[in-house]
């Protein structure tokens, strides 16, 4: 099932190639918006629109220094979803395994029924 | 026939929890394996504890209550009133975890039919994102750690 296209969820973030990239580049450290343009070799409003994306689900933080804004990665927002969503979605794999027992013998009464 | 059996859950945005099953059985069979207590007693409770009792009252405006004691002994109940009910097709309820009752839900689950199999969603909408993060980290807090070790594969793959 395809999500709705909202950014405003981490999985949908990181979705996005150019994201991915930035993400890579901030892991090797704190970067500039100007440098990012530049080792992205993409103008400076995408690259504006992607971090405010990225921002927007907390997997980057920025501080002002100067005139500049610096960025930097923070991996937390990923690592945490993915182990809630894990966890939660154990438990419902768990319940529909005795579900699909249920439904078995439900079947079966329901053939019978019919016979 | 062969069923996937992992349920798959995505985050369709900041505030909702979407959880999706097929399974091998017509929908109103599943409608009935959701909705009627004997039925639900058998597999509500997954691996996380036993279910003590439940509660249907299944008409707009019913009632519902599940009281389960969980693994670690302690007892766990979730409630709310039916607000939409389409037999075999769909129910919506409020959902309360009485743990964090200022944190109230609305699930939706859907079943569609094909070819005698019957597809699950079920939709559950928070009121904002820390209220839908507490439920996704429900199951963390009561021991469920270990069941870390018997995941099957995850649906959502991080790029």
């Amino acid at each position: 099932m395809a999500r709705a296209a909202t950014t405003t969820d981490a999985f949908n973030a990181v979705a996005e190639p150019r994201r991915r990239q930035i993400l890579d580049l901030l892991a090797g450290g704190e970067r500039s918006v100007t440098e990012l343009v530049e080792l992205l070799d993409l103008a400076q409003p995408l690259v504006s629109k992607h971090l405010r994306v990225l921002r927007e689900v907390g997997l980057v933080e920025v501080r002002e220094e100067g005139r500049q804004r610096m960025y930097r990665l923070n991996g937390t927002p990923l690592k945490v979803i993915h182990d809630w969503v894990k966890t939660y979605e154990q438990t419902w794999s768990a319940r529909f395994e005795l579900l699909d027992d249920v439904l078995a013998e439900l079947k079966e009464g329901e053939g019978d029924g019919d016979q | 026939m062969a069923t996937s059996n992992s349920a798959k859950v995505t985050l369709p945005s900041d505030t909702e929890i979407l959880i999706t099953r097929d399974f091998d059985a017509p929908r109103h069979l599943v409608y009935r394996a959701y909705t009627e207590p004997e039925l639900l007693k058998r597999w509500w409770a997954a691996d996380r504890g036993k279910v003590d009792s439940i509660e249907m009252d299944v008409r707009v405006g019913g009632a519902w209550r599940y009281v389960m004691t969980a693994n670690g002994g302690f007892e766990v109940a979730f409630h709310g009133e039916f607000t939409e009910v389409v037999p075999d097709e769909r129910l919506s309820r409020t959902e309360i975890f009485e743990g964090a009752p200022d944190a109230p839900a609305v699930s939706t689950c859907t079943l569609t039919e094909q070819d005698g199999r019957t597809r699950m969603e079920i939709l559950v909408r928070h009121q904002n994102k820390q209220n839908r993060d507490i439920h996704l980290n429900s199951g963390m807090e009561d021991g469920m750690q270990e069941a870390l070790d018997y995941l099957e594969q995850v649906a959502i793959g991080l790029a």
